[in-house]
């Protein structure tokens, strides 16, 4: 296989887009999709201060690498979940392509650390809570990276997520006909109130496999072993069905999940157009709800927000 | 004897994840071929020769070591 664009011998074939490249093209060809997204989406500008979000698997220092190299100013967040064995490994990880790339680019990493925070790593947290890990640790890690982006007055937050992760999403709430989730699943998500961070996806343009490629390619030293809490999660078996369905034929997952995007703007330039009200836009359906919390100030949509009442019961289920 | 007896015992070595293990597969195999055989889908991994990665048509030899890298994550 060669490369499609200068004819020496290829090191990756991308079906959906019918080419292969060298390292010099997809490295080319990765950079113009994150651009495409970042410009067609309005993710940020060149002034805007980023935050990433990092976990030290391929997607997030891919995406830091990426936004470096592009020369955007983006500064990272880690969350230290603190379970044994996977949270060492993935931190040191983190530190160490903070140490090598984003210090040459004065960028900095900032450590949220639960065990400090919260009291203890987040598996002992859901056990006091009666909850499960995942859902405890997706509760903590949209309250840190919420508040570290708004107190720190960054811009925009911005996360890994790639075309997979997004289209196996999207298959879940189709499965399940949750629609009320179909508007949250843009790549980019307007701060709609004050204390809410806008937030981006400027991989949603390029597979998880070319995600991995670009970093093994660049030499960036990620986690491969995932956190060991996704063991059995319905996404690994979403994304499993739409990987052989993409082997079969290239191009579905990117057709599904784009598709959707451009059926969803469509909606609402119609909408807009006739004399029927147009449904709310999200925007300003979480005006319309939202209001500070009353411990934290942080916007919810009851009286105390998700995160302040699960530290409360962690709090109570402690010293019981 | 001695010649074939290397041969035998010269297989590539292909690491897997999940659990991670050591196979030792004869050769030359294209690496399309080598995923088919393993039962995995081309959508799903990268095929590492060495350090580098390599296309589904690459002819894999005995003496490469090769690592088969899944990159699905369940976040
Ligand atoms: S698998 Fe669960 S516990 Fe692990 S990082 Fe993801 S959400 Fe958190
Ligand atoms: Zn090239
Ligand atoms: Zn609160």
């Amino acid at each position: 296989m060669n490369c499609k664009k200068c004819k020496i011998k290829a090191v990756i074939g991308l079906p959906r887009h019918n080419a292969a490249f060298c390292k010099a093209c997809f490295n080319e060809f990765v950079l113009e999709q994150v651009t495409r997204a970042i410009k067609g989406e309005r993710m940020f500008g060149r002034d805007d201060r980023i935050l990433v979000a990092v976990s030290g698997g391929k997607d997030s220092l891919a995406l830091w690498d990426i936004l470096l190299k592009l020369g955007y100013k983006a500064d990272a967040l880690y969350v230290d979940l603190g379970i044994p064995g996977y949270s060492t490994k993935s931190r040191e990880k983190v530190q160490q392509f903070a140490d090598s790339v984003a210090r040459t680019h004065e960028a900095k990493l900032l450590i949220h650390k639960v065990e400090e925070e919260e009291g203890a790593g987040i598996r002992e947290l859901a056990d006091l809570i009666h909850r499960p890990t995942c859902s405890t640790c997706g509760t903590i890690k949209r309250y840190q990276f919420n508040r570290a982006a708004v107190e720190q007055h960054y811009d925009v937050m911005a996360t890994g997520h790639n075309l997979d992760d997004e289209a196996s999403r999207l298959l879940g709430n189709v499965l399940h006909w949750q629609e009320e989730y179909l508007d949250k699943q843009g790549p980019s998500l307007p701060a709609s109130v004050e204390g809410f961070a806008k937030k981006v996806k400027p991989l949603y343009r390029l597979s998880e496999r070319e995600v991995a490629a670009y970093s093994v390619l660049n030499r960036i030293d990620y986690i491969v072993d995932e956190c060991p809490m996704a063991k059995g999660s319905k996404m690994l078996l979403y994304k499993e069905v739409l990987n052989r369905l993409e082997t079969e034929s290239p191009g579905t997952k990117q057709a599904f999940y784009c598709g959707f995007l451009e059926k969803q703007a469509r909606a609402l330039q119609q909408g807009s157009g006739q004399a029927q009200p147009a449904p709310p836009s999200m925007a300003e359906k979480d005006r319309a709800t939202l209001h500070p919390c009353a411990t934290c100030s942080q916007p919810t949509t009851a009286e105390i927000c998700s995160y302040c009442k699960m530290m409360a019961r962690a709090k109570a289920g402690s010293t019981r | 004897m001695h010649f074939l007896l290397f041969t035998f015992t010269s297989h590539m070595r292909v690491t897997l994840s999940h659990p991670e293990r050591q196979v030792e597969i004869p050769g030359p195999k294209r690496v399309k071929d080598l995923l088919r055989d393993l039962n995995l889908v081309v959508e799903a991994h990268l095929v590492i020769r060495g350090d580098d990665l390599v296309t589904e048509d690459e002819l894999l030899k005995d003496e490469d070591q090769v690592e088969i890298r899944p990159v699905i994550s369940g976040g």
